[in-house]
């Protein structure tokens, strides 16, 4: 990878608009609008799904028919008119079997522009990538080196028909098909997604990756990752998403299951960027995730994400502590800027003794946005001395932004030890003198308070996202102050 | 160096600087003292830049270029240096850091290139070595939790790093011990030269027995009433300013 200076960020900074506004012609195979029992069995069939699966999704889409859609969160949008999507949407001739030589190469040039190149991935970087197109992966990478080690990592279609006993087994187990609204519509849809298994003790040798594009329009994503680290395993794994800029909003519902066994560890990175609507509001991915993953005994889950992208995000990435001495961990940091809405947080559920939770969160509000932190620390009877400590610090910049913070706390046992911070502070017109005394311009000086309050989290980034990371966070947040 | 002619400013509608006149040449050391309110820290601000400011007549010149105009960061680049009375906190931002993103900024403005790590590295050495810092001070965030000394400390330490040609110390000496105040002095000492100037801003004449200056200017209600040599920062330490006041009816 060459070295990214601080000149290649000014040209990108210079360059204000979103870079991954693009929409790539590709022949695609969309379904109709709507969504009724017919298209459920027509996306099973599709994928060439066994029973038991179209089954599965049927049941969840009769439990979505009578759910409604949550109004808790601290966001305002105009309801989607789910009757108005594309549930699937394919380029077509994605055999499943295929290289990355057969690959359409409009394909490639796509993924090129995202800065994706997967032959340079495939030589240099020790990533090993799923890319998701609309609604089905079209590229799974370093396959080979991973089978040595028994490591499975294919999409989640490939996975029900190749795994049926691994998805059958853990599917649904840490986000129930009825969970909400959202997760329910995603069982019903859910036209891909990544799918991992690390066997017992080993020690993924690579950070796996998966990318996510919406190109098609009018058509939604609805992908489903399925990640399950196996007794003393250890893996990392990392997310990315962007998508064309268009004036109607898309949807994104995706959900993302961990199981973490005995002892094992995941590390789960997310640098969200889908297309955040312009600056006038319009446009923009409505962002309705559920993530969460479940702790065996002295496992350990770690969420982070940098979150820059769509118009509304909700989203909570939890952790269920239910094996003794498990660990969870959540750091975020969120930007919104212009018309953007964020209610994000975490849920840490203490189940097990001795269960310990970290929650780091940073919410940075610009322009008119909005920007709320809610999270939920909960203690089980049964969790003897379980420790959680929990940081919320919001950056305001400008007058007409928010930053709002709901933490909930919910103790049934008297030895647990839970510590909450919150900070909020501006972005000082002496700060920026004092640095521009110092011969730093604005922009510049925006960046470095921006990266400064953000480093706890920044941290705790692989490498080759924390520079990406920084990277964006300092376009997102473009022209908002001065 | 610095010429400053009838410089009038005022911060929201009301007159702050009333017509300063001051002339500092290369190779010279100027005091300003006076009561609190006298308008002190708002020259220095503006000499820097500061927008709160509106300067509604005047001009300020660096070495005969008028930079009234320019923004701060600009005087910056120029060699304008200000030691800030209250250094602001910046979290999460190491001393190292920002140093070497205003070193590099100020060398991209003059079309040089970045500074090489190593160079940086020997530099920050050597600085911190004369203000006696402690180099696990440098990777702290800037100014969070620093004792008012450190601050000081640190402000003098950024200007041994940028080398400016005109260093304002606006109440420098303010939180200082006296050991830590012996140590500021002597970091400023060793930067003068004949090709810089350096501008004391205070109250008190103590730190001027460690920077000896060449001119001591009283400024009263927005303007400057007398000036002289450091004999009179003696006289203003003995008889306050209450005299010159008379002086002036």
């Amino acid at each position: 990878m060459a070295k990214y200076t601080e000149d290649d960020l000014k040209v990108e900074l210079e360059s204000k608009e979103y870079e991954y506004g693009f929409y790539t012609e590709l022949d695609s195979e969309t379904f109709p609008v709507g969504l009724n029992e017919d298209i459920v069995r027509a996306i099973s069939k599709k994928k060439e799904e066994p029973q038991w699966m179209t089954d599965w999704r049927i049941e969840s889409f009769r439990a979505w028919q009578e759910m409604v859609e949550p109004t808790w969160a601290n966001v305002n949008y105009e309801k989607p008119d789910f009757q108005a999507i594309s549930y699937y949407s394919a380029p077509k001739d994605v055999d499943p079997n295929k290289t990355l030589d057969d690959v359409d190469p409009e394909l490639l040039a796509m993924y090129k522009k995202l800065g994706i190149s997967l032959d340079e991935q495939k030589k240099m970087n020790n990533i090993a990538m799923d890319i998701v197109v609309d609604s089905v992966s079209v590229a799974t990478t370093f396959k080979k080196t991973l089978n040595e080690k028994g490591i499975i990592f294919c999409s989640i279609s490939e996975a029900i028909k190749e795994h049926p006993e691994l998805v059958k087994q853990y599917l649904g187990t840490v986000v129930p098909q009825k969970d909400n609204f959202y997760a329910a519509l995603n069982s019903a849809v859910f036209s891909d997604g990544s799918f991992c298994y690390i066997p017992k003790g080993v020690h993924c040798p690579m950070e796996l990756s998966t990318y996510f594009r919406i190109n098609q329009a009018g058509t939604g994503q609805f992908e489903r990752t399925l990640l399950i680290a196996d007794e003393g395993s250890y893996v990392s794994y990392l997310e990315g998403c962007t998508a064309p800029s268009r004036d109607e909003n898309q949807l994104h519902a995706a959900v993302v299951e961990l199981i973490a066994l005995d002892g094992a560890e995941i590390k789960y990175s997310t640098v969200q960027n889908w297309y955040p609507g312009n600056k006038e509001g319009k446009g923009g991915v409505f962002n309705f995730v559920t993530k969460r993953g479940l702790c065996e005994k002295g496992a350990k889950i770690s969420w982070t994400q940098v979150e820059t992208g769509s118009a509304v995000t909700w989203k909570y990435p939890s952790c269920i502590l239910k094996g003794d001495n498990s660990v969870g961990e959540f750091y975020s940091i969120a930007v919104t800027n212009n018309f953007q809405q964020a209610d994000t947080g975490t849920k840490m559920v203490h189940l097990g003794k001795n269960t310990k939770s970290t929650i780091i969160s940073k919410g940075i509000s610009a322009g008119k946005s909005q920007n709320s932190y809610r999270g939920l620390v909960q203690i089980g009877t049964r969790a003897e001395n379980a420790r959680n400590f929990s940081q919320c610090d919001s950056l305001l910049m400008g007058n007409n932004c928010g930053a709002h913070t709901f933490p909930y706390i919910e103790s049934k046992n008297s030895t647990a030890i839970i510590e909450h911070e919150a900070t909020t502070s501006k972005i000082g017109e002496d700060q920026v003198f004092y640095c521009n005394q110092r011969g730093i311009p604005t922009e510049k000086a925006i960046a470095l308070i921006v990266n400064g309050f953000s480093k706890d989290v920044l941290n705790k980034l692989p490498m080759e996202f924390a520079v990406e990371a920084q990277k964006l966070l300092e376009i997102s947040l473009e022209g908002s102050v001065g | 160096m610095l010429e400053i002619n009838n410089l009038h400013a005022s911060v929201e509608d009301k007159g702050i600087l009333k017509g300063i006149n001051l002339k500092v040449n290369a190779g010279e050391v100027h005091a300003i003292m006076g009561p609190n309110g006298a308008g002190k820290s708002t020259l220095a601000s503006i000499i820097a830049g500061n927008e709160n400011y509106e300067v509604s007549e005047g001009e300020i010149l660096l070495e005969g270029e008028d930079i009234s105009e320019l923004a701060p960061e600009e005087r910056a680049h120029k060699g304008v240096f200000l030691s800030f009375q209250y250094p602001v906190e910046i979290p999460g931002v190491s001393v190292t850091n920002f140093m070497k993103t205003a070193i590099n900024e100020s060398r991209k403005a003059n079309g040089k290139e970045e500074m090489p790590a190593n160079e940086m590295l020997k530099l920050i050495r050597e600085k911190s070595e004369l203000l006696e810092i402690d180099r696990k001070f440098l990777s702290r965030s800037l100014n969070e939790g620093f004792s008012g000394g450190e601050k000081k400390r640190n402000e003098i330490f950024q200007m041994a790093m940028l080398e400016p040609k005109l260093a304002i110390l606006d109440e420098t000496d303010s939180g200082l011990d006296i050991d830590a105040l012996r140590i500021v002095a002597n970091g400023v000492n060793k930067l003068k030269s004949q090709d810089n100037a350096v501008v004391v801003i205070t109250h008190y004449q103590r730190l001027l027995d460690y920077i000896v200056p060449d001119f001591v200017h009283v400024l009263m209600d927005g303007k400057i009433v007398k000036s002289g040599t450091k004999e009179l920062a003696y006289e203003l330490e003995e008889k306050g300013y209450d005299w010159i006041k008379a002086e002036m009816v």
